[in-house]
């Protein structure tokens, strides 16, 4: 598909934004230059801090609060943007181009109904009457395949699960029939086994209506999905740009070929450790928050091994952080128990000695609510070593330097400081350290990797490689990133709706014969290679056609 | 400490660096304050020097009988006298050592007993909330004035009941809005982190939580001290607050209110020193909530 045929709609060239902070306007977009023609596909990708978002607006005319643009030039169809009048923009937007936000569910008015939602652009925009916009949205909810389309729109959007409502938000985009959408993470907060559907949904929809698009994200086998051409941003400049297929076989820059190459981490195999008595045992967990109601967790029961990782997967709310507040006994299980080291545990924390707390260390997906911002990072690694193991004076501080060291941070620029004068990555590892300060012999790591960026999260994953080894750590990882279990797990375990289906090594759990869901979750994750989608997509198909002939 | 001898050289370097670093910071956040808020410290500052320094100030003793009663405005009593022939302007000086001073003990002390139990409440959760925030409303429910004036009429009108009584009535107060801003503190992973680790309730509340806390605590103690500094002042007009000869200026209004028939303002004046200074404290409240709150503009 050549796209220099067709018709040129979109051309930026040496965009400049502005960004206002501490008392000053920083350049956050320093000169990008695209061009995007009807019916193409641009992937915007790069880490948080690149401008991707910035950009995206940008195309629209519009800089967020804080923001200005500064420099350089918007032409949407002929129209410049940068010197366009309030009136000229609000024409277009809505109507020519359309923005579908990350959250759809911040992003919706929950006080109105969906299909109210959908006619209020047509109406104002004098597309059509409502009736014409209910009509047509109606219409749209089929093709995307919304589940009973004729009467889903009447629902108010706290009624429409996560995937259907970002779906729906897709829909409202394309309500005018724009010339651009800009999408810009669209699929970030839903579930794999979601998020395909939405991806399909979407790439389907822009084809049909030859649709030009702008594709924001981090994750880049989304993009290798989704887009056409990729352009590469890294703080607010271009890196590289090139068709799809060029750029994932052949990146040109060093920057590209890194951000490509974190999917390839792996941890450090080793022999199993023979032993009689598991680290951690849990016996036939059933756990519920309101006595009486039905139970979140259903017969829970696995082992843990010393020096072992095991992953728990699924989607949310399938009881993967209800397993970890039952084990560290937030959450006292109706039925069953929670033996560590041979012994059992108290199912509630209060119950437990110092020693039990000490041995059982956690790690949050959040590191900035998991860290007081009013500590300075000394206090923060050093309460542990205190409280535990009774260290004061040179003692400790010889052993807040040990552990920062072990955490890779310099301690004499970083254990002054407080939470807010460090980056996610920095506080993540300051997380560990306190994990590590009490000396555990387990670690519990509740997605402690989604919130960052992949270069970022493949250090933490290291680094917790690394400690293990050195250490002599047993993890549990919840997650629902494929990708990250692959890279650090020695057993995987898949649970669905507070149910193990299915728990193993790695390599028998992610090879054939796969338990349903399993096969369900695992086909659902992204690959890099740019006809993944379809090729899944044309197998389920297939597979439910088979099945349907079948029945 | 020998035997780490370099970092702990550093140590009081840096510390000394921050320390200056801070009042500059100080120093700067004062000039760059809004002329209200100016005008609110400086009201302030006076007022606790006078406090401070009343006996060095004060041309008379504090209940020293000097001259005739209800004596003019002059050269010898600068406000005049009051009905039992003591110096106005003494009176004035003294008072706000005694009605500021009070004020300001029933305060902390209401902010200590409400402050507390608010975070226990949030922290604890359950039966003890359940039973403190009943206690509360039960206690919120009777007007503050009113039942004031019946636990002083039952316990006697001295200086201690008086902090005690109106303390705990505002105690509920402060109860409220602690467990309120707590409660968005609790749910944190790192309170859970602490309590994981096996903190007991004072570290919690007092290392986790009151940092967090601080700054809309620290507000609402400005907004309390003036109504705790009305209520004594009412009261006292009324002849349950502070009881003579103590010098307060509530009383002082009540004692010399009998001239403002006769187109004497005397009585007006402890009334204007109970006003100035608490609009001098909103001033700076408001300066101080504009900052926090400010805080979210400038991130944008």
């Amino acid at each position: 598909m050549n796209s220099s045929d067709k018709e040129l709609l979109l051309e930026v060239s040496d965009l400049q934004i502005e960004g206002f902070s501490e008392d000053r306007w920083h350049q956050i977009v320093k000169g990008v230059d695209f061009e995007l023609h009807r019916g193409e596909i641009l992937g915007l990708i790069g880490e948080s801090g690149a401008g991707k978002s910035t950009i995206g607006v940008a195309a629209m005319g519009y800089a967020k609060p804080g923001c200005r643009i500064c420099g350089g030039s918007v032409k949407f169809d002929g129209l410049e943007l940068t010197t366009a009048s309030e009136e000229q923009k609000r024409q277009l937007r809505g109507a020519r181009i359309a923005y579908v936000a990350q959250s759809a569910a911040a992003s919706f008015n929950p006080a109105h109904k969906l299909i109210d939602q959908f006619s209020e652009t047509v109406v104002h925009h004098g597309v059509g009457s409502r009736e014409q916009a209910m009509a047509d949205a109606k219409e749209l909810y089929a093709k995307i395949r919304m589940p009973e389309p004729d009467t889903i729109g009447f629902r108010y959007p706290h009624q429409v699960s996560g995937g259907q409502l970002q779906r729906a938000m897709t829909a409202m985009a394309l309500s005018c029939r724009p010339d651009l959408i800009i999408f810009d993470e669209p699929t970030t907060a839903l579930d794999v086994t979601t998020q395909i559907e939405v991806l399909a949904t979407i790439k389907d929809i822009v084809h049909q209506f030859n649709t030009a698009a702008i594709y924001i994200t981090h994750d880049l086998a989304v993009v290798a999905q989704m887009a056409d051409r990729i352009k590469v941003l890294r703080y607010g400049e271009s890196v590289e740009e090139s068709e799809t297929r060029t750029m994932l076989n052949d990146p040109q820059q060093d920057y590209t070929k890194s951000l490509w190459a974190v999917r390839s981490f792996r941890k450090t195999e080793h022999a199993p450790v023979p032993e009689d008595v598991p680290l951690l045992k849990v016996e036939n967990i059933t756990a519920s928050y309101v006595r009486g109601m039905d139970p979140v967790l259903i017969d829970v029961d696995f082992e843990i091994h010393r020096r072992e990782t095991v992953a728990i997967v699924g989607e949310s709310g399938s009881g993967k952080s209800t397993t970890a507040r039952v084990i560290t006994g937030l959450l006292p299980p109706t039925r069953g128990k929670v033996v560590f080291d041979g012994v059992e545990m108290p199912a509630d924390y209060r119950d437990r000695s110092r020693d039990q707390l000490q041995q059982v260390q956690m790690i949050y997906q959040m590191a900035d609510t998991a860290i007081n911002p009013h500590q300075r990072i000394r206090d923060i690694i050093g309460r542990p070593l205190s409280f535990y193991l009774g260290m004061e004076g040179s003692e400790k501080k010889q052993r807040l330097r040990e552990l920062m060291e072990m955490i890779e941070l310099d301690p004499d620029l970083y254990l002054d400081r407080y939470p807010e004068e460090l980056s996610g990555g920095q506080k993540q590892r300051i997380c560990i350290a306190r994990a590590l300060a009490a000396n555990p012999k387990f670690i519990i790591c509740d997605e402690v990797t989604s919130a960052l960026d992949q270069l970022v999260a493949e250090g933490i994953l290291r680094l917790l490689d690394r400690l293990q080894q050195e250490l002599d750590l047993a993890y549990m990882f919840i997650t629902h990133d494929l990708a990250t279990v692959k890279a650090i797990a020695d057993r995987v375990i898949v649970m669905l709706e507070g149910r193990i289906v299915e728990q193993g090594p790695k390599d028998e759990v992610f090879s054939p014969p796969h338990h349903e869901y399993t096969e369900l979750l695992l086909s659902s994750v992204p690959e890099m290679d740019p006809d993944w989608m379809e090729r899944v997509i044309a197998e389920r198909q297939q597979k439910g056609r088979m099945e349907s002939a079948g029945n | 400490m020998t035997d780490n001898a370099p970092p702990a050289e550093d140590l009081p370097d840096t510390d000394a660096v921050q320390q200056a670093s801070r009042t500059r910071r100080v120093i700067k956040l004062l000039i760059e304050a809004p002329l209200s808020a100016k005008l609110g410290l400086v009201v302030i500052f006076v007022y606790i020097f006078v406090a401070l320094f009343a006996p060095w100030i004060a041309p008379f003793g504090e209940s020293e009988l000097v001259g005739k009663k209800y004596q003019p405005w002059g050269d010898e009593f600068l406000l005049g006298t009051d009905n039992l022939g003591r110096d106005m302007l003494t009176r004035l000086i003294y008072g706000a050592r005694n009605t500021v001073g009070i004020a300001l003990v029933t305060t902390l002390y209401a902010f200590l007993l409400g402050g507390i139990l608010g975070i226990v409440a949030a922290v604890v959760g359950g039966w003890t909330d359940q039973l403190l925030s009943r206690v509360v409303d039960i206690l919120m429910a009777i007007p503050a004035l009113i039942f004031a004036m019946l636990l002083l009429s039952i316990f006697g009108t001295s200086v201690p009941s008086l902090i005690l009584i109106i303390g705990l009535l505002d105690a509920t107060r402060i109860f409220r809005i602690t467990r309120a801003v707590s409660l968005n503190v609790v749910v944190m992973d790192f309170v859970e982190a602490a309590k994981l680790r096996g903190e007991k309730l004072p570290w919690i509340t007092v290392r986790e939580i009151l940092p967090s806390i601080s700054a809309p605590l620290a507000a609402e103690f400005g907004i309390r001290f003036c109504f705790v500094f009305l209520t004594i002042s009412a009261l006292s007009f009324l002849g349950l607050g502070i009881q003579p000869p103590t010098a307060d200026w509530g009383s002082m209004v009540r004692d010399t209110a009998d001239l403002i028939t006769f187109e004497d303002y005397t009585p007006l004046i402890p009334a204007a020193a109970i006003a100035v200074l608490t609009i001098g404290v909103n001033f700076v409240v408001d300066w101080f909530l504009h900052k926090t709150s400010g805080l979210k503009d400038e991130l944008l």
